[in-house]
């Protein structure tokens, strides 16, 4: 088995070692103007330099905390909206199409307008992240909620749980994968307008590096920012790949349906 | 029914707010103006111009990327190779948040048609590629017996075997292609925005403080995107019409 994987990891390493490899010698050569492809050592001179500037650390840290407080409140609300669409039918015939609506205006959309309303400050960047967030959770919760299997609401019934019970030992439980898919949707969709709103309105954060180098025509910072963004995406992602793999192990067969 | 009451009563007491002088107008324009703005201030053919500029910007893009992202989705999908090679490098590819590109394309393709164009289908791309391998993998064992037993040719196996088996998954892929590249196409006119086109009419409008002009293009937005799903769920209604219930 472990030969196996080896040899999974060795295959895994061919492309990016050729491109690499291609990258390096032809920056050598001089077949691409550095303006255009900076060299690989330049790109990593680049990273080591904001690394220990401190600049690098910084400026993840002003992204990672606007990701955090977006994501917490686009999922505290969209997992709210869903569960009230969720658990009453008259809710969701109130609220549905105008939902619907909106949500048919990506994220991005809504920039200039509320850049406008709220200006260019912390807020701005706040809303759109949560916004990015809430409709995913809004509609995965939802379909959590009503695909709750019927067995186990009946079961409820028997016992003669009350609302709350309802609510709390049935109907949550039950639609914990549908939510967590939602909320790592969710947590995706925030990465990508994070990075959007800090191009367009910052004048810190990750996407303000990319911005920095574009505009001083240092690639080589460019593509470090990207490295770092997608790796940064790579680990949240997977993080919540580990936790979604264990939430599900945990689930009683008859609820996995 | 129902469903109405919420939106006419925002737009009711938006049309009050605006006209009793109870909020800036400039910030909440009547609605009657936002509806007007394109003629109002650059005349409708502007307005019809940006939709037409960017609606063919988004179907170029849409199309270069489904294309790419079906072939390449195929190789990962029906190719062990291929998978071991070129699957984890493009693991780590697709985490790239798409926008953390624009400055890279617009460095290479220069801030014209084509770089915008480039980052629509690099949008597109992903989500083709995933389902489609998704669906060329997960293709019945049995279904794929019954071809050998027919003795189907390699071309008969992909048309009739691999291709129908795969189709769900691959319309979902390129569905979602269709919604990430309007998306992408607004954010390109965003980020370069030269030429004619939705996002730039929206900027234009935030440049000038004209809200008005803001909102009837998120308006239009909404509209296209709301079209293009609906497009696009009744295409994959009629071609998934012949699978069994």
């Amino acid at each position: 088995m472990t030969a196996r994987w080896l040899q999974r990891i060795a295959l895994a390493f061919v492309l990016p070692l050729v491109l690499l490899a291609a990258w390096t010698y032809g920056s050598r050569c001089g077949w691409v103007p550095e303006q255009i492809l900076p060299p690989p050592d330049a790109v990593w001179a680049s990273l080591a330099d904001l690394w220990t500037s401190g600049e690098l650390w910084t400026n993840a840290l002003v992204s990672l905390d606007r990701v955090a407080q977006g994501f917490a409140a686009g999922t505290a609300a969209g997992f709210a909206l869903g569960l009230a669409m969720g658990c009453s039918r008259p809710v969701e015939a109130y609220v549905r199409p105008l939902f619907t609506a909106l949500a048919q205006v990506p994220a991005l959309g809504w920039i200039p307008l509320l850049m406008l309303l709220v200006g260019i400050g912390e807020p701005l960047k706040l809303i759109v992240i949560a916004r990015a967030v809430l409709v995913p959770v809004a509609l995965n919760t939802l379909a959590g909620v009503r695909g709750v299997p019927l067995p186990l609401l009946e079961v409820g019934r028997v016992l003669r749980f009350s609302r709350a019970q309802m609510l709390l030992r049935i109907v949550l439980p039950a639609s914990v994968p549908s939510v967590f898919a939602g909320i790592r949707y969710g947590l995706t969709h925030a990465w990508i307008a994070l990075v959007a709103v800090e191009l367009i309105a910052s004048s810190e954060g990750l996407g303000y590096l990319l911005l920095w180098g574009r505009q001083m025509f240092q690639l080589d910072q460019v593509i470090a920012a990207m490295a770092v963004i997608g790796i940064t995406g790579f680990v949240m992602d997977a993080a919540l790949g580990v936790m979604e793999a264990r939430l599900q192990r945990r689930q009683p067969v008859a609820v996995r349906g | 029914m129902r469903g109405l009451v919420l939106p006419v009563l925002v737009l009711a007491a938006w049309e009050a707010a605006s006209h009793c002088g109870l909020v800036d107008p400039r910030l909440l324009p009547p609605l009657e103006r936002v509806l007007s703005a394109g003629d109002d201030v650059t005349g409708l053919r502007h307005v019809g111009g940006d939709l037409i500029a960017s609606l063919r910007r988004d179907l170029a893009g849409f199309g270069l990327g489904t294309l790419c992202g079906l072939v390449f989705g195929a190789l990962l999908g029906r190719s062990r190779m291929a998978r071991a090679l070129l699957g984890p490098s493009f693991d780590v590819f697709k985490q790239i948040a798409v926008f953390a590109w624009i400055p890279l394309i617009s460095m290479w393709c220069g801030a014209g048609e084509a770089a915008k164009v480039v980052f629509v289908a690099l949008t597109a791309f992903t989500p083709v590629v995933l389902n489609t391998a998704q669906g060329a993998r997960s293709t019945p064992p049995a279904l794929i017996e019954v071809g050998r037993l027919l003795r189907f040719t390699r071309a008969q196996m992909v048309w009739r075997v691999y291709l129908p088996a795969a189709l769900p998954a691959i319309l979902t892929g390129v569905h979602l292609a269709l919604i990430y590249a309007w998306l992408a196409t607004i954010g390109a006119e965003y980020f370069m925005t030269t030429g004619p086109g939705i996002g730039g009419l929206i900027i234009e409008g935030r440049d000038r403080f004209a809200m008005d002009l803001v909102m009837l293009g998120v308006l239009l937005l909404g509209v296209v995107g709301y079209a293009l799903n609906r497009i696009a769920e009744a295409a994959e209604y009629r071609l998934l019409r012949w699978r069994p219930a």
